[in-house]
């Protein structure tokens, strides 16, 4: 059955939330481990269903191909890694709720339905499921100001930018004649006549896209969501989302309207080049150590879009080989703050991260890692995440792009390299050893091989990216 | 006989209030859900005016469901509007800047 994983799902689901009322007060170990235990789940049933070529099913509104099962396998093994550091931050903080669980796996579900949607009503019920859930998640410390403003700021700017991913849905419906299904779509694109409805319709579903994936200018909500919402949650919106993004845009821009590949390329050239030098000039003024890694976020999602605006084969599997580098980095820099959080102290600044090499000098090192990675420095995942995208708008002709994100890049490597700075050769002001839970450790330790291994040996990754391509 | 064009026009004024209005208000968040929901359902009338004039059932029936979601999403945004009231005994945009830069 095509969509067991999502119906399993569904069903566990409904089962954390049922049983959330009866569990005691005191913890929610059971939601916790129920969840975990779903993703094993859906980990073999994916695993056991993969296959090399594209299925439909549902009439074709469902498409199961190599990219949507290495999406979703990368989905469920981003998640469980953010339960397992999230949960001592939860507990610490008194909002380890079955709501978190619950929220946190129905979003999962949105994500699934946006990576095999291949029908514009299910990209946008999944869209919307992700996202929803995704509000409620930031706003679930319900006594924090900052984290309710958080929220309504993401909510309605997430709401704007689902409403003009709409409108240009409505449009695309009627320019293409009644179409919704996207291969339909593609076909009455490619063979009717290109109007300035339909590329008004590609400009709003564009946008509508990159909103949600970060993309400067439409980058605003990013910075204040990231720092508002509590540091665990922060951890879930920055990583496995921007998976099932990059699904959307696949499935919209080259799925769906790959016959207009002239309109919607020059936007994403401008988005992408606003991108990387917004995102690397700006994190450089930030004090706080989160908002800087928000906007080291803003332009890697630029670098994403290198390899979308490509066009070729090999620029997607890069722009997914970079989404999943991406979210191993920022998996373990968002997990540096939850390592030096603690009851009632929040970690955020990156004051905090000063001496970290006297207090752990392991944590210091996987710190290092990760920087370096982020910055692209050779022999770390980050760096062959960038030469791909590179490689690819090469490959198309575009060197000047590439050579202008090098250049931001190289700007950016001075406020990762400054962070390092701190972690080892400043004093640190509070001398306490670092005594998080051996499992945010763990899972720390985990991303910072990922991003050494792949570094070393990225061929992996790299086969399975061209694989999920066809290639 | 009311043309295709002119529903298109008047989604596509309708669709232009509601985005004004979400960056003009600078009063209450409550007139930003109003005009989040103006704006679903200038994307409704675009739906149905399509749907009617190409006589393709499928847009009415994306209709209904955007119709579902935009009563879930009023929900989720009136939830967060009572945690922000309750927290900061304001709903004026002007006072959401706890956070900047």
């Amino acid at each position: 059955m095509p969509v067991l994983p999502e119906v399993i799902l569904a069903g566990m689901v409904c089962v954390i939330l049922l049983i959330d009322p009866f569990l005691p007060k005191s913890g929610r170990t059971l939601s916790y481990v129920l969840s975990l235990a779903t993703l094993v789940v859906l980990f073999a049933v994916t695993v056991f269903g993969m296959s090399p070529e594209v299925r439909l099913s549902f009439g074709g509104m469902v498409v199961n191909d190599p990219m949507s099962d290495l999406m979703k396998l990368a989905l469920y093994a981003g998640l469980a890694l953010v339960l397992i550091l999230s949960r001592g931050y939860l507990k610490d903080r008194g909002i380890d709720q079955g709501e978190y669980y619950m929220l946190a796996l129905s979003g999962l579900l949105g994500m699934m339905i946006l990576v095999s949607a291949n029908h514009l009503l299910l990209i946008y019920l999944g869209l919307e499921l992700m996202s929803l859930s995704m509000y409620a998640m930031t706003a679930l410390k319900r006594d924090d100001g900052r984290a309710s403003e958080a929220a309504m700021k993401y909510f309605v700017l997430g709401a704007l930018a689902s409403g003009l991913l709409l409108y240009g849905m409505s449009l695309l419906y009627g320019v293409t004649g009644g179409h919704l299904m996207l291969t339909d779509i593609a076909q009455a694109v490619s063979t009717g006549p290109s109007s300035l409805a339909l590329k008004t319709a590609v400009v709003f579903i564009v946008i509508g896209a990159i909103f949600k994936l970060g993309v400067a200018p439409f980058h605003m909500w990013l910075p204040d969501v990231y720092e508002g919402a509590p540091t665990a949650v922060t951890l879930y919106l920055a990583t496995i989302p921007k998976i099932a993004a990059l699904a959307m845009l696949l499935r919209l821009l080259v799925d769906g309207m790959g016959g207009l590949m002239v309109d919607w390329q020059p936007i994403l050239i401008v988005t992408a080049m606003l991108s990387m030098a917004l995102g690397n000039v700006v994190a450089i003024a930030q004090i706080s150590f989160k908002r800087m890694l928000t906007y080291s976020t803003v332009s890697h999602v630029g670098f994403v879009m290198l390899g979308v605006l490509a066009g070729t084969e090999a620029g997607y599997s890069a722009a997914l080989f970079y989404t999943l580098a991406y979210v191993v980095m920022s998996l373990g820099g968002f997990g540096m703050i939850l390592l030096l959080a603690r009851q009632g102290y929040e970690a955020e600044q990156l004051d905090d991260l000063r001496g970290l090499n006297d207090r752990s000098p392991v944590m210091a090192f996987v710190f290092l890692l990760l920087m370096f990675s982020m910055a692209g420095i050779p022999f770390t995942l980050g760096f062959w995440a960038k030469l791909a995208v590179l490689q690819a708008v090469v490959g198309v002709g575009l060197t000047w792009l590439a050579v202008f994100a090098v250049i931001t890049s190289v700007i950016g490597a001075f406020y990762y390299l400054r962070a390092v700075k701190f972690v080892y050769f400043d004093e640190p002001i509070d001398r306490s050893a670092v005594n998080s839970a051996w499992s945010v450790r763990g899972v720390l330790a985990v991303t910072g091989l990922i991003v050494l291994g792949l570094g070393l040996y990225p061929s992996w990754l790299t086969g399975l990216t061209a694989q999920a391509f066809g290639g | 006989m009311i043309s295709l064009s002119q529903f298109l026009i008047f989604g596509a004024m309708l669709f232009s209030i509601s985005v004004a209005g979400i960056f003009l208000n600078r009063k209450n968040v409550l007139i930003l859900l109003m005009a989040i929901e103006l704006m679903l359902l200038a994307v409704n009338v675009n739906f149905i005016a399509f749907s009617h004039f190409l006589g393709d059932i499928n847009g009415q029936v994306f209709v209904f469901f955007v119709l579902t979601v935009a009563a879930a999403e009023a929900a989720i945004g009136l939830a967060i509007l009572v945690t922000l009231f309750r927290n900061r005994r304001t709903i004026n945009v002007e006072d959401l800047t706890a956070m900047k830069g």
